[in-house]
């Protein structure tokens, strides 16, 4: 049996120590810098926040895993060697990397420092995963949303290197690290700038007729009648018409959480070593629930008891849930 | 704008699903009459499309190399599938043409021999495109998303490193990708079960805001930019930056003519601003963009500076 390590978002210093205090296996967490992919207005850490983050985790057995997962623009690389030169002082215990020209300066200047590929480097076949394990080294390969179970344990035999699944929260419907989407709309990149869908261009307007239009950037991601609640205008969650819809539909997904915990005991079986949970920039208290119940349901698996994990359902995004594609391949 | 006629002119590969015939035709015109260099050819978005027009390569690629153009075959940007990964094998043991690889997979598959490094590999710095020189790559094609400072940046990186660097020019950019078909999704259909209905949009499935604002579209799993990129007026200042190859994306419009708006430019033959309007023409009711390059929302028309 793998180890099914359970892997906690760390959005900020005090959602570290309560998915550290919830029974996380491993933290991951980013700088306050378009070095990691969930570079939003108050989250994320300052160097000294991560050297007490470190010491907090590491005096309670838990691995710090630092996100440094966007793709530098040229002229700018030294940010992001600089952030790998501080996590490497830190004591970090591995970072996440999606860019080759960062993965080749860790993988030199830092040698003994585990690298995990990022699910931005969109790894997503045997031979895309081996070229980053033997090229620098990678141990671990966080995998895209888009593979089946029996595809996961197909995999699983012919890489050289643990696998990260994620198993609950935000369920990206695009190639990460391919993904332009924002940039287009509002000016700042995914890859570069570590931004998707901002807050600060959002703005949600009553319309004459009562409806509510949330709009990205000007734009108008979707409408909602008097009676539904808004959501927030993410680009590939909003509603458009095409010419064959021309009464609008969600073009790619719905707001909708990816929830796995049914499908735990066979993700195990299929070798996967950890489990990610997304949702750096959620609250304090869904850490909580949501890593509690985790730990929970994986503990009762490996004792070989049934994981009740019903509270999970209660957090998801907009109480809709998937499987995704993990599930069939009719998703896709 | 100053003459540039050593800079190439590329047409990248055909995005969508175009009808064999209508490939085949297509490319006789470019054969003929585009002054294009270097032609892209493969199917780069969907493995499912391939068979239609496979049989069909060896023909296009003799006729365009008669006609003294350079072909490059280009590899699928996704890979997860093993008639994807069987496919990325065989282009990447291939000793010609030239591949251009999109997927790390075809990295793996190529080792050291060398290639060109495509628009979706994410050659966003210096550092990487060192990686990459040293691992074989001869030509890089930058991200389509990359601002003028970066791309400076890296077109000298890539030029002291003896590689061709390549930028999109013309076209609608590429701003996604997915396992997911939203084609098939909007016919109510899934992937497996698609009957190749994006073949009705050979310009892609147009997708409106729920105020009745073009917005994006769609390619089977690809999403694209609702406008057209057009860097004419910036091609001067691309090539003074160290950029090579210039590259139009075919749409269904008449390349053959975008070609030419753009080789006339380059050579001096037409001022900058009357070819921009011939390319506003040519292109109908697709806007033109060029907020990538300038920092901004993709979208966005930025006025361009007094042309040099």
């Amino acid at each position: 049996m793998s180890l099914a390590e359970l892997i906690c978002p760390a959005g900020t210093p005090a959602a570290l120590r309560t998915a550290v205090d919830a029974g996380a296996d491993a933290v991951y967490c980013g700088f306050q810098d378009a070095t990691n992919a969930r570079n939003f207005p108050g989250l994320n850490f300052t160097p000294d926040e991560l050297a007490e983050a470190v010491t907090y985790a590491h005096a309670r057995g838990t691995k710090v895993l630092l996100a440094l997962n966007t793709y530098p623009p040229a002229g700018k690389v030294d940010l992001w060697r600089h952030a790998a030169d501080t996590g490497a002082r830190l004591g970090v215990d591995a970072f996440i990397v999606a860019d080759m020209g960062v993965a080749d300066y860790i993988a030199r200047t830092y040698p003994g420092i585990r690298l995990h590929l990022s699910v931005q480097a969109a790894a997503s076949s045997p031979e895309a995963i081996r070229y980053y394990c033997e090229n620098f080294g990678v141990k671990r390969v966080v995998l895209p949303r888009i593979l089946t179970i029996p595809e996961i344990r197909q995999l699983r035999r012919e890489i050289p290197c643990e696998i990260e699944t994620f198993i609950f929260g935000n369920h990206g419907l695009m190639v990460e690290g391919r993904c332009s989407l924002t940039n287009y709309l509002t000016g700042q990149s995914t890859n570069m700038d570590g931004v998707c869908s901002p807050a600060s261009d959002v703005e949600y307007v009553r319309d004459a007729d009562g409806s509510m239009s949330s709009q990205l950037a000007g734009f108008t991601i979707d409408r909602f009648g008097v009676d539904e609640k808004a959501g927030y205008p993410t680009i590939c969650k909003g509603r458009y018409a095409a010419p064959h819809r021309p009464e609008g539909y969600y073009a790619f997904e719905e707001p909708i959480s990816l929830n796995l915990s049914r499908l735990l005991p066979e993700l195990i079986e299929a070798g996967v070593h950890a489990f990610k949970i997304e949702g750096r920039q959620r609250s304090k208290s869904y850490v909580r629930g949501v890593v509690r119940a985790f730990r929970a349901a994986v503990d009762d698996i490996k004792a070989g008891r049934e994981a009740n994990i019903a509270d999970l359902i209660a957090l998801t995004e907009g109480q809709k849930q998937t499987q995704g594609a993990f599930e069939t391949k009719k998703w896709r | 704008m100053a003459v540039n006629t050593m800079t190439k002119l590329t047409l990248g590969p055909i995005a969508y699903h175009w009808s064999a015939d209508a490939r085949r035709d297509f490319y006789a015109r470019i054969a003929d009459e585009a002054p294009v260099d270097e032609v892209y050819l493969g199917e780069v978005i969907c493995s499912k499309r391939a068979p239609f027009h496979e049989a069909d390569l060896p023909a296009t690629i003799e006729r365009l190399e008669r006609a003294g153009k350079t072909v490059i075959l280009s590899t699928l940007a996704e890979v997860m599938l093993k008639r994807e990964r069987k496919a990325t094998e065989d282009l990447a043991a291939m000793d010609t043409p030239e591949i251009e690889v999109n997927n790390a997979a075809g990295l793996y598959a190529r080792g050291k021999r060398p290639h060109r490094i495509g628009p979706f590999m994410n050659a966003y710095n210096d550092a990487t495109i060192a990686w990459m020189a040293g691992q074989g790559a001869t030509h890089v094609c930058l991200p389509a998303e990359m601002p003028a400072p970066a791309i400076a940046a890296a077109a000298q990186a890539a030029v002291a490193l003896g590689l061709g660097v390549e930028v999109q020019v013309f076209g609608r950019a590429s701003l996604a990708v997915s396992a997911r078909c939203y084609h098939a999704r909007a016919h109510g259909r899934t992937k497996d079960n698609c009957q190749f209905v994006c073949e009705e949009d050979p310009d892609g499935m147009p997708l409106r805001t729920r105020d009745d604002r073009p917005i994006l579209r769609v390619n089977g799993i690809q999403t694209l930019s609702e406008s057209y990129v057009d860097l004419l007026p910036e091609a001067a200042r691309l090539i003074a930056d160290g950029v090579t190859h210039l590259r139009l994306m075919p749409q269904a419009v008449d390349m053959v003519a975008v070609a030419q708006v753009f080789r006339d430019a380059l050579d001096g033959r037409v001022p900058t601003g009357e070819a921009d309007a011939r390319l506003a023409t040519l292109s109908g009711h697709a806007g033109l963009s060029n907020g990538f390059y300038h920092g901004t929302a993709g979208y966005r028309r930025i006025s361009a500076a007094a042309p040099a």
